[in-house]
């Protein structure tokens, strides 16, 4: 199994080795098309031609993680969503991409992959071919070799009879011996050589780290501003009012109390009536602020009492370490609610899963649902409103809901566990 | 009738103890926090005890763990848990012991004072008193499973009113039908989902809940 996994790597070696040499093609084609671009015709071509570059330097960086273990990560910037149309669309795109300084580096990385990349992915493949030669020279065809050119040197050893084409058999196993040790590392090496030019430089990673925050910042506070709204809304057009009429009626009561006791019975009904339904309302929001079960029990609970709630039935399994922050615990327990009730009303489930755990720093949370599938984090979705609010905290969502179900949405938030709050 | 309660704020717990005292309850204390009520349950054992859930100095359920804590000291303990928002996790380890003499109910319910009392005195003679939010939330939950399909529209009201821990005698008078109309519908409602029929008012109402809770019971992480 050991020897079969070096063999590949060789065999990797030759792959990668081919992919440099297209390195050669990219490269010219991506540098005319900038060339280009002062006569017009590059600002269409470079966009494509960038993003070949891309796909050609992100099949390196899979390719890395996958052969040899290492990760390389992506630097690009995120693409603006708001591009316009046309042409003007396609000249900021153009523009876009190269004030991106990843381009640059790739472009750069072509450079070193397509000479040093590709003689060093080539050494990983030669050894044992090379070392076949021995052998198949001292199987006779060291003859006719020799008598047309004299002596013919294999490595170090000059070929002139069956006895050093015996030698270079030897050899030519222990270099395959040699290169079945190295090859595996010779990839490794193409790679780490790779990852210096295409993995994020630290000061890029800040930039990206910077504009993520900001964007992040930005939408918790208009979350937070449309939240705060909608619960003055609510306290304006619910318990506020009902207040109102209960005062109102409490002075028309107190006018009517000797006049017509029994107009003002109805009316004290009525009152109650009214303060019980203001009770409900503000129960009702309380529940959208900071659910109570939440405050006192923490999420597990919290997901429970939920999953109580729903008319479908949902298996709730839960394995966390106490407690967690309450901004997060309250940006997890809403983003489920939420999920939980699109899923119960859109999806024609018969049954929900629910599974949080915590590991390895992460709160990762999954909810399934056994109905008709084709959920998606489409812009302006419920789901993308959720991705969003958990990207303050940076948790990321990811949706797999193919056509016929099942849904799987999962979540993860980083984050530790807290101390519990002091008790008696 | 010698009463335990437990409120922190201020206007209900002196509300609550007016309302007691207008009945003539005897308030053996009145106290404002967990580790009060834990020693008052302990060291003055009321008949009955009217617990807010959240209580200082942690403001969680710290009401309702005490009140667990006592009744495990002393089984069938009665007490009558209030809070602002009833949830069926709750109801659920309330009941847990089926040793009954417990109460659940919402602030709001204290708005009628004959039903609250009458709640209060069900709880401390071994009775139930579930809130209606809790039932409705439970029998919504369970109308989709074939033995509750065959109940009667008219033998659920009388479910609905059973399981909030009412006697045969206050649901005939809810209803306005005689008690024996109540007793036969009671003994179907047993017949038609399975359950054992018994004489004890306080054991059915329990194996009614218990029914209820059962569709989905899963088990419960503390």
């Amino acid at each position: 199994m050991k020897v079969r996994k070096r063999l590949s790597a060789c065999v990797q070696g030759l792959g990668v080795s081919v992919l440099a040499l297209m390195s050669i093609v990219v490269s010219v084609l991506t540098v005319l098309s900038i060339a280009f671009i002062p006569l017009g015709l590059g600002v269409l071509t470079t966009p494509a031609m960038v993003g070949v570059l891309r796909k050609h330097a992100n099949q390196r960086r899979l390719l890395a993680a996958k052969w040899s273990g290492v990760q390389i990560r992506m630097p690009y910037r995120p693409l603006p969503h708001d591009r316009r149309s046309g042409i003007t669309g396609q000249v900021e795109l153009c523009t876009f991409l190269l004030k991106d300084p990843a381009t640059w580096r790739d472009l750069l990385w072509l450079q070193v992959d397509m000479t040093a990349g590709y003689v060093i992915a080539l050494l990983a493949f030669a050894f044992p071919p090379y070392g076949v030669e021995g052998s198949v020279l001292a199987a006779g065809v060291w003859e006719p070799i020799v008598d047309a050119g004299g002596t013919y040197w294999y490595a170090f050893v000059p070929v002139t009879s069956q006895g050093t084409a015996n030698l270079a058999a030897l050899t030519g196993i222990g270099l395959i011996a040699l290169g079945l040790f190295v090859s595996p590392l010779l990839l490794r090496t193409h790679f780490l050589l790779a990852g210096a030019f295409l993995a994020p430089t630290p000061q890029m990673t800040l930039a990206a780290r910077v504009e993520r925050l900001t964007e992040t910042r930005t939408d918790a506070v208009d979350t937070s501003a449309a939240e705060l709204r909608r619960i003055e809304r609510d306290l304006h057009d619910g318990a506020q009012a009902r207040l109102v009429a209960m005062g109102m009626s409490l002075g028309t009561i107190e006018a009517l109390i000797e006049k017509d006791p029994a107009k003002a019975k109805e009316l004290l009904a009525a009152a109650r009536t009214n303060s019980a339904e203001a009770l409900a309302e503000l129960r009702d929001l309380v529940r959208g602020i900071h659910p109570p079960v939440l405050a006192e029990r923490g999420l597990g609970d919290a997901v429970r009492a939920l999953a109580l709630r729903m008319t479908i039935p949902v298996e709730t399994e839960v394995e966390v370490p106490g407690r967690f922050a309450e901004p997060v615990e309250a940006a997890a327990y809403f983003a489920i609610s939420e999920i939980l009730t699109n899923a119960a009303k859109h999806s024609g489930a018969a049954r929900m899963w629910l599974d949080i755990h915590h590991e390895a720093g992460m709160l990762r949370i999954a909810v399934t649902d056994n109905g008709n599938g084709g959920a998606s984090v489409a812009q302006g979705g419920g789901l993308s409103g959720i991705e969003r609010r958990l990207g303050t905290f940076d948790g990321v969502l990811a949706v797999s809901s193919p056509p016929g179900g099942p849904t799987m949405v999962t979540m993860e938030i980083p984050c530790a566990p807290v101390a519990p709050r002091p008790t008696v | 009738m010698r009463v335990v309660v437990a409120e922190d704020l201020f206007l209900l717990r002196d509300g609550l103890v007016r309302m007691l005292e207008a009945y003539d309850f005897e308030i053996a204390a009145a106290v404002e926090s967990g580790p009060e009520l834990t020693r008052a349950l302990a060291e003055l054992k009321p008949d009955v005890a009217v617990v807010d859930v959240r209580l200082p100095p942690s403001f969680t359920d710290e009401g309702l763990q005490c009140a667990l804590a006592a009744r495990r000291e002393r089984p069938g303990l009665p007490v009558l848990v209030l809070s602002q928002h009833v949830e069926q996790l709750y109801a659920r380890e309330l009941l847990a012991d089926g040793s009954g003499g417990i109460g659940y109910l919402l602030k709001d319910r204290v708005f009628d004072a004959d039903q609250f009392i009458d709640a209060v005195r069900r709880v401390s003679e071994g009775g139930t008193a579930m809130d209606p939010q809790v039932i409705s939330q439970l029998l919504t939950r369970r109308s989709q499973d074939r033995p509750m399909g065959h109940l009667t529209p008219r033998e659920r009201e009388v479910m609905e009113l059973m399981a909030q821990g009412r006697s045969n005698a206050a649901i005939a008078a809810q209803l306005v039908v005689t008690e024996r109309a109540v007793a036969k519908h009671t003994s179907n409602i047993f017949g038609k989902l399975g359950l054992p029929q018994s004489d004890d008012d306080n054991r059915r109402v329990l194996a009614v809940l218990a029914y209820l809770d059962r569709g989905r019971a899963e088990p419960n992480g503390r």
